[in-house]
């Protein structure tokens, strides 16, 4: 391996972009793709089918043997409202994996005691999620129902493509976030990607439940459907 | 502490930015149970530091010792571990599955 892929390797999982080293093993050539670059590339399929797995693994093209080095940034679901569902979902988004943070500014819901070993902020959400940087490997679960606290982070999500914006709500409650986010100058394409009412429809009814729903809604996103945003999104469920 | 893919790379590129000869070893197929999944890695250096695994420690020190030569003579080497042994299967001691492991030189 050649330095300059070594360190474009290190350099991408720092900045949490996507990456791919392309082996020949056979004659040990290599090469790197990085993630934006993918679509172009003579493998496009295949790198974009293991982007999406985020699995490193042997793939053949044109008779040779190829290994692929997958390097995707660890995914990240921020969580709006540190209310009862969050209390459930904290310790199952943990168990999948996902690197779990939890905003609301109230500091009465926002208490350490709450949530224990989460990485918890009681802030508004507008004055952290620029420090936070989301990308397109972060998702949001918005719970408050309350504008004031969930708007800005749909804003900040929508802007920053995530893969899943998940947000807490009856559909007349839905109609009003439009309304605003369609105000706000948003097109139709881009709200329709927020989930809502959120979760898969499995029937959720106490708040342990809608957090399986919507860690299952989650991992959907995640998988089953590649990370673009050009890709059309199936609405969310209902109910 | 356990050492994650990020520390093991990057613990690669500085010892080969400070002069060292480095070799990467990746675990690129695996069958049956195998301990460490593909895309796992172990960095060596010339003097026998290593951090990282491609297995529970059972084929590792012949991956550093094929790491040394790699880091000798520039040449990537693919290896492949596993019970080949005939008794093994008949006695169903089929538990080790099987590796193949890329030991390449960090230019």
């Amino acid at each position: 391996m050649k330095l300059e892929h070594l360190s474009a390797l290190n350099k991408a999982r720092v900045e949490r972009r996507a990456i791919i080293l392309v082996t020949d093993v056979a004659s040990g050539e290599q090469r790197i793709v990085p993630g934006e670059a993918i679509a172009g590339d003579v493998m496009a399929d295949q790198l974009d089918a293991a982007l999406r797995s985020g699995k490193s693994g042997n793939v053949e093209h044109e008779g040779k043997s190829f290994f692929l080095t997958v390097q995707t940034p660890p995914v990240r679901l921020i969580v709006i409202g540190a209310v009862h569902i969050s209390q459930a979902l904290a310790p199952i988004a943990k168990v999948a994996g996902l690197d779990l943070t939890i905003i609301d500014p109230r500091t009465a819901f926002a208490t350490p005691d709450r949530f224990p070993d989460v990485n918890l902020i009681a802030e508004w959400p507008q004055n952290v999620l620029p420090g936070i940087k989301p990308d397109r490997y972060t998702g949001f679960a918005c719970f408050t129902h309350d504008p004031k606290i969930d708007d800005p982070a749909l804003e900040a999500a929508l802007r920053a493509e995530c893969f899943y914006i998940g947000a807490l709500g009856s559909r007349k409650t839905h109609a009003k976030r439009v309304e605003r986010l369609t105000a706000l100058g948003f097109a139709p394409e881009a709200i329709a990607r927020i989930r809502a009412p959120i979760g898969l429809d499995i029937g959720a009814v106490s708040p342990a439940e809608i957090a399986v729903s919507v860690l299952g809604e989650v991992i959907q996103a995640l998988r089953k459907k590649p990370l673009r945003t050009d890709t059309p999104v199936k609405a969310g469920a209902a109910a | 502490m356990l050492a994650s893919d990020d520390d093991i790379l990057a613990r690669a590129e500085d010892w080969r930015k400070a002069g060292k000869g480095v070799a990467i070893a990746t675990v690129i197929e695996t069958w049956g149970s195998a301990p460490r999944p593909v895309g796992s890695h172990l960095v060596i250096d010339g003097d026998g530091n290593f951090l990282g695994s491609v297995s529970g420690g059972c084929v590792e020190g012949d991956v550093i010792t094929q790491a040394f030569d790699v880091i000798e003579d520039g040449k990537p080497r693919t290896i492949e571990f596993g019970v080949a042994d005939e008794t093994a299967w008949r006695v169903g001691l089929s538990c080790g599955g099987r590796i193949r492991v890329y030991v390449e030189k960090v230019n």
